[in-house]
Formats: C-alpha cells, sequence, structure tokens
C-alpha cells in the first residue's frame, strides 16, 4: 500500500521526458507556421510597397509658360467655351523648345517628345477655368508632366536590375540630365492620381474614379445588406418557430455563402440588368449583387452575436414583463452590435475586394468620369487594378502597384474599424 | 413492478418497510398519488389546480395542485431535478419562453385564470415578479437597471417620479445606502450580493403582488444570504412571495409554508415548522434527514 504511490509517480516520471519533448515539437510546429505566414506577408509587402510607391510619385519639369491670348487663340475670356477649347498643348510646345533651345524641325520634335504636352495643358485649363482674367496674358510657372518614357527612364536610373535603359537620342539624353542638374526636372508626389479618373494617358491616369465608385458600392451594400441581414438575423433566432422551413431556411443561407461570387454576378446580370432594366456599369447595381454575397456573411454572424447575448438577460428582461420586441430592442440588439458590426465590416471588406462579380455586370469598362453617385457608370478598385495591369504600357504597371496599396490601405482600415467597433461597444458588458 | 406504492399513504410506506432509495422512488412515479398535508389555504393569492408540465414528453410536473396565501412566504424544496424551478416558472408564464415546455392546468392570480393563451403576459409578470439564482443585472447603470421596469410599463410620467421609485426599491432591497452616491455606474461592477439586492429592487419596482425567487442566495455568501433572508422577511409584509431554495435553514428562517417536491410531484405542503420537526410523510423526512437529495 505505501508503494503503491511511488509508482505511480514512477511512471508518471518515465513518461514526462517523452511528454515534454512532444510539447516543444508541438509548440515548434506552430511557430514555424506562423513564421511562414509571416515571411509571406513580408514578401508580399515590400514587393507590393517597393512598386506601388512609385506610383504615387512622377518626374515634373519646372515651365514659364506664356499664355498670351493670340496663342491660346481666345477672343474673349468671359466665354467659358473659348477657354475650355483654348489652345493649352500650343503654349505648352513653345515653353518646352524655349526651355531645351530647341531649334529646327527635328529637335523640337525631340523636345516636345519628351513632355506629355496634352496632360500639361490640362493642368493650365484647370487654372484658367478658376481664374482666367488673372492669368491670360501673363506668364506662369508649372511643373509640367514629362513623358511616362522619361519617367520611366529616371526612376530606374538607380535599379541595379536594369539601369538607364531607354530609346531617347543623344539630344534628348543630354536635355534630360542637364534639366535633372538644373533642379528643373524632380520627381515629385502626383497629386492627379488622386484626383483623377481613369485616363489613356498612364500620367494623367488616377484612382480617384474607383474609389469612388468602390465608395458608392459599398455605400448601397451597406445600405441594403445591415438591415435586411441584421432583421432576418433577428428574426430568425428570436422569432421563428424551430421547424423544417427554418431549418431549410438555415442551410440555405449556409450554402450562399459558399456560391461562388461569380455566380452572384450572372444573376445580377440576368436580374437586375435583363429583368429589371436598371442601368449597366452602375454602382447601384454592383452593390445589388454585392448585397446577395454579404447579406450571408452578416445573417451568420449576427446570429452568432445574437445567440452570444446571456439567456440571464433576456429572462431578466421578460421576468419584468418587457415584450418581444421591448428585449429584443433594449437588451439583445445593444449586447449583439459589436458582433453584428465586426461581422458587417468584414463582409464589406470582402465586397470591396471582390471582382468576378462585378466583371459580369459591366463594371470593368474604362470610365474616365468621376461618379458623383450610385446611378453613374463607375468601376471599382479591383476592376481598375485588373485594367491597369492588364495594359502594355509600363507606366500602368506602375499605377495598379499603386492602387493595390490604397486598396491595401482600405482594407486595413475597415478590419482595424471592425476590431475598434467592438472593443469600444464590447466595453459596456 | 411494484404500481402501487404510491397509491396507498403514507403510512403504509413505512409499513411496507422498504428502504428509500431512488430505485423505489423511480418506480412510484408513474402512479398516481396525494399530497398530504394542507396544500390549500382561505386566503388565496394564486392557486394552481392539477398543474402538469412536460418537456417535449417528459414530463416534469405530475398533478400538482397548491395554493399559496396573501402576504405569505412559501417555501419549496426538493432534490435536484424534482421540478421546482419548473413549477415556479408556471406562475408568471416564464415557461412560454421555453419552446418545448407544455403547461397544462389552471393558475388562478386572484379570480384571473393566467394560464388563458389568451391572456397578456406583459401585465401578469408586472403583477407577478422573478428573481433568479444567478443575479442578472443588466448590463446598464445601477438607475437604469431599477428604472427598466417602471419605463416600459409607464409607471411613471415625470422623471422625479421615477427618481422616487428607484429610492424607495432600493432602499426596500437594503441598498440604497451602499449604492446612492454610485447610482449612474454599471450595475454589474457591484458584488454578488448587491447584484442580487439590486434585481430585488428592480423586481419590486414595478410593485408586483407576488415575488416569486429561484434560489436567490445559492450564489452568495453567509453574510449576504443573512442580508436578503432579512429582506425576504421584510417583504412579507407587503407581498406574497414563493421561494425554491436548496438550504432547509433557510426555508426554515423564512418560510410560513413549506412544500416538499419530488420527482415532479408535490409530496407535501405543511407548516414549516412541522415539515422540518415532523413531517407527514416518510419521503419528506427521508430528504430532511439528509438520507437523499
Ligand atoms: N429547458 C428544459 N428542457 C428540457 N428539460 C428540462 C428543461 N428544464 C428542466 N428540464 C427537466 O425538468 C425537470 C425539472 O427541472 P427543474 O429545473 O425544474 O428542477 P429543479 O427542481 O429546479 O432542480 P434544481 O434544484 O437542480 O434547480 C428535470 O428533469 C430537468 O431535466
Ligand atoms: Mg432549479
Amino acid at each position: 500500500m505505501t508503494d503503491k504511490p511511488l509508482k505511480t509517480i514512477d511512471r508518471v516520471n518515465r513518461t514526462l521526458g517523452k511528454r515534454h519533448r512532444a510539447e516543444k515539437r508541438f509548440r515548434l510546429y506552430g511557430m514555424l507556421s506562423i513564421g511562414f505566414g509571416l515571411l509571406c506577408v513580408l514578401f508580399l509587402f515590400t514587393n507590393i510597397i517597393g512598386k506601388g510607391l512609385n506610383g504615387f510619385t512622377y518626374h515634373f519639369l519646372e515651365l514659364q509658360v506664356e499664355l498670351d491670348r493670340e496663342t491660346l487663340e481666345i477672343t474673349d475670356i468671359t466665354n467659358e467655351n473659348q477657354i475650355l477649347a483654348a489652345n493649352y498643348s500650343g503654349v505648352v510646345k513653345r515653353s518646352v523648345y524655349e526651355f531645351f533651345e530647341a531649334q529646327g524641325r527635328k529637335n523640337k520634335a525631340s523636345a516636345r517628345k519628351l513632355i506629355a504636352t496634352e496632360g500639361t495643358g490640362y493642368i493650365l485649363q484647370g487654372r484658367l477655368k478658376e481664374n482666367a482674367e488673372d492669368l491670360v496674358d501673363t506668364q506662369t510657372t508649372v511643373w509640367a508632366l514629362v513623358d511616362d518614357k522619361v519617367d520611366f527612364y529616371l526612376k530606374r536610373l538607380g535599379d541595379p536590375g536594369e539601369p538607364g535603359k531607354h530609346e531617347f537620342n543623344e539630344q534628348q539624353l543630354q536635355w534630360i540630365h542637364e534639366a535633372v542638374e538644373a533642379g528643373k526636372l524632380k520627381r515629385k508626389i502626383n497629386w492627379a492620381f488622386f484626383n483623377a479618373g481613369d485616363s489613356a494617358h498612364s500620367e494623367e491616369a488616377g484612382i480617384r474614379g474607383a474609389v469612388m465608385g468602390s465608395f458608392y458600392l459599398l455605400l448601397v451594400t451597406f445600405c441594403l445588406s445591415f438591415p435586411i441581414g441584421v432583421s432576418a438575423a433577428i428574426y430568425l433566432e428570436e422569432y421563428a418557430p424551430k421547424n423544417k422551413w427554418t431549418d431549410l431556411i438555415e442551410v440555405n443561407i449556409n450554402n450562399l455563402a459558399a456560391v461562388p461570387s461569380i455566380i452572384f454576378g450572372l444573376l445580377g446580370l440576368a436580374i437586375f440588368l435583363a429583368f429589371f432594366g436598371l442601368p449597366r456599369s452602375t454602382p447601384l447595381v454592383g452593390g445589388f449583387v454585392l448585397s446577395l454575397m454579404t447579406l450571408p456573411t452578416i445573417i451568420i454572424s449576427s446570429r452568432a452575436a445574437i445567440k452570444a447575448v446571456p439567456p440571464s438577460i433576456r429572462q431578466a428582461a421578460y421576468g419584468l414583463g418587457a415584450s418581444k420586441m421591448q428585449v429584443t430592442l433594449h437588451h439583445v440588439l445593444p449586447l449583439a452590435m459589436p458582433g453584428m458590426l465586426t461581422g458587417t465590416i468584414i463582409g464589406l471588406a470582402q465586397a470591396l475586394g471582390e471582382s468576378a462579380p462585378l466583371l459580369m455586370i459591366g463594371m470593368a469598362a474604362f470610365i474616365p468620369e468621376i461618379p458623383a453617385g450610385v446611378t453613374d457608370p463607375a468601376t471599382a478598385l479591383p476592376m481598375q487594378i485588373f485594367q491597369w495591369f492588364r495594359n502594355a504600357d509600363a507606366g500602368f504597371n506602375e499605377k495598379a502597384s499603386a492602387a493595390i496599396l490604397i486598396l491595401l490601405v482600405f482594407l486595413i482600415i475597415m478590419n482595424a474599424l471592425a476590431v475598434w467597433a467592438r472593443r469600444r461597444l464590447e466595453r459596456r458588458w | 413492478m411494484n404500481t402501487n406504492v404510491m397509491t396507498e399513504t403514507a403510512g403504509d410506506i413505512v409499513a411496507e418497510n422498504k428502504p428509500v432509495t431512488a430505485d423505489t422512488i423511480a418506480e412510484q412515479n408513474a402512479d398516481a398519488y396525494e399530497t398530504v398535508g394542507n396544500a390549500f389555504c382561505d386566503q388565496a393569492k394564486m392557486s394552481m389546480r392539477n398543474v402538469n408540465v412536460f418537456y417535449d414528453e417528459k414530463q416534469a410536473i405530475y398533478d400538482v395542485n397548491l395554493d399559496i396565501g396573501t402576504n405569505e412566504v412559501v417555501a419549496m424544496i426538493g432534490p435536484s431535478g424534482c421540478g421546482k424551478s419548473t413549477f415556479l416558472r408556471c406562475l408568471n408564464r416564464m415557461n412560454d419562453t421555453i419552446d418545448i415546455c407544455r403547461v397544462e392546468g389552471q393558475f388562478y392570480l386572484e379570480d384571473q385564470d393566467i394560464n388563458d393563451k389568451k391572456m397578456d403576459v406583459v401585465p401578469l409578470r408586472a403583477r407577478v415578479g422573478m428573481v433568479f439564482q444567478k443575479p442578472n443585472p443588466f448590463p446598464k447603470s445601477i438607475y437604469d437597471n431599477v428604472a427598466y421596469g417602471p419605463r416600459i410599463h409607464g409607471l411613471a410620467d415625470r422623471r422625479s417620479d421615477l427618481d422616487e421609485i428607484v429610492e424607495n426599491s432600493l432602499q426596500k432591497a437594503g441598498l440604497w445606502a451602499e449604492v446612492k452616491d454610485r447610482l449612474h455606474q454599471p450595475g454589474t461592477g457591484l458584488s454578488g450580493g448587491q447584484q442580487q439586492r439590486l434585481c430585488i429592487a428592480r423586481t419590486i419596482a414595478v410593485s408586483p403582488e407576488v415575488i416569486l425567487m429561484d434560489e436567490p442566495c445559492s450564489a452568495l455568501d453567509p453574510i449576504a444570504t443573512a442580508k436578503i433572508e432579512e429582506l425576504i422577511d421584510e417583504l412579507s409584509q407587503n407581498y406574497t412571495i414563493a421561494i425554491v431554495t436548496h438550504s432547509m435553514q433557510q426555508a426554515a428562517r423564512v418560510s410560513h409554508r413549506t412544500a416538499y417536491f419530488h420527482l415532479g410531484k408535490l409530496i407535501e405542503v405543511n407548516e414549516t415548522e412541522k415539515v422540518f420537526t415532523n413531517p407527514d410523510h416518510e419521503l419528506t423526512e427521508a430528504y430532511i434527514t439528509g438520507r437523499f437529495g
């Protein structure tokens, strides 16, 4: 009897070493997989950030532009149409020739090719639209957009991969380097990238149209899917009798969450566009389609949040004579709200990155205008990224990487918001 | 199968001289029986007749008859799982919230049949309040906890009325002195005993006629328990109280009559003193002397 406990401890000790080793191995596996994950993320981020940051900057040439009436072909500065249609390229070209002191047809052509005269013209146009009276017949300084080949060349000068690869002639090369040394040709943040819509020229193309498109898409999606999702979850959890029908609904909701998103696009095409005849390429229709996708996520997470409300709280309220609606509105909803919001934000973040269904309803179009409402044709961030990557022009590829960064930033903000909302609202628990 | 044990009187069971075990008791379950002692009273606030409760097919309460007198404290005791909570929940229709639960029988609150499906549970629960086993304050301020009932029932027209109700209820629950400076702090920040008294204050804020308590002290330490017991004593001057408890001392201290439940049957109801000194039924005696339970 006395050596029995001793025996047990001996047995325990015998296996102890093995157990500890297994424990250590188990921890190691976990650490390895986390390490692998982190490495992938690190690689992804350095790659994208490295490429993407280039997209935010551009090379500009400081030009003095003479805005005289004759060259601009303006006779009446109060006439808006004349201001819009003025010959801005003309004045830009002239000052480019002056800047490089280009003489002769061939040299002038070489000089002209270094500058994006049209894009620079738009900058001037914008200024004149605001204040033509003070500007016409004066000299003004403008940071002119260089041609995208110049930008590409300069950005890769320090690149160990293929530095200084170019197709410029001697003269052009000399001009570029002179201008850089004189401090006239500088790399600056390209604000047009944030402010402009899509464009056929990479130096003028901006993300604003896609961002606004995505914003309206999410707005429609949120306005539809949040109230519907939450109401559905409340009904299913609090009111619906538990029978075959509700089981069927439950199974279907779970299935819906697993349907490939392109199917929702087809559905949207068939129902919203073909049957209801809603306008193509609009955030309205896109929002409808994305709502179908986010609804299951919201319903499932909202139901989980409602289920997590302690029954004792419900009982307390019922015991005081609260009606079902009062119990739901006063107690269940406030307690479940953080979970519901988290689910919603995660659903919306998914919707933000979704592209397949939008493809089906024509949101992959080239749309230079910035949408001003949910019924304007628009594209979305992932669509824009896709289109820019597909473009053969190297300038666009850079933009695509920059757009990915923007998309990632939005996603991170939304996820942070979800965490914040959860913490913030849960504190009252 | 022994089929006729329970049809006979308590005395006969003793005469049979069989040991009381869980098995013999289970066998007795399917049979008709009679509650011994006096389950009825003259000035009944609530009367329950022929109560049967089922969870799905499983019967949890068998043919119970019981009166609860006005301003009386009735204690319900019995081994775990015997249906005390189930029976108590019938009295304010809290069983409605359990889908699979089916309640049969007549329940009268004064002259009103409260088990009528047409009867609205909202006014019923305003008249028959409930305090639960685990303190369950809302995750709101102490003030809002107490004010919630009066608010949803529209008992106070003005803010000052509501303040008065809150103060009165907290005072009656013996909590006012401890919380009067922190009315707007969360009720969940109180100690367990304080929380339970807050729940009692919340219940009496709607001025119910009957208060149901399901093991109100089981989560509390002896000092907090003593406070609540004192409180029950005071409340019994104005309220009718039905209390479920596992503590026989507690039942002896606070109640006027005691009902002993056993496997869904109401075995014996008697004056508390009699139940604890000289019970009529063998099962009651077995339980209070600690032979099972
Ligand atoms: N929600 C429910 N669903 C199914 N069966 C239940 C439910 N609640 C109680 N029961 C069953 O009903 C019987 C009585 O339960 P009840 O909770 O009333 O017992 P009790 O006397 O309060 O026990 P305790 O003293 O442990 O609280 C038990 O057999 C229990 O398993
Ligand atoms: Mg119980």
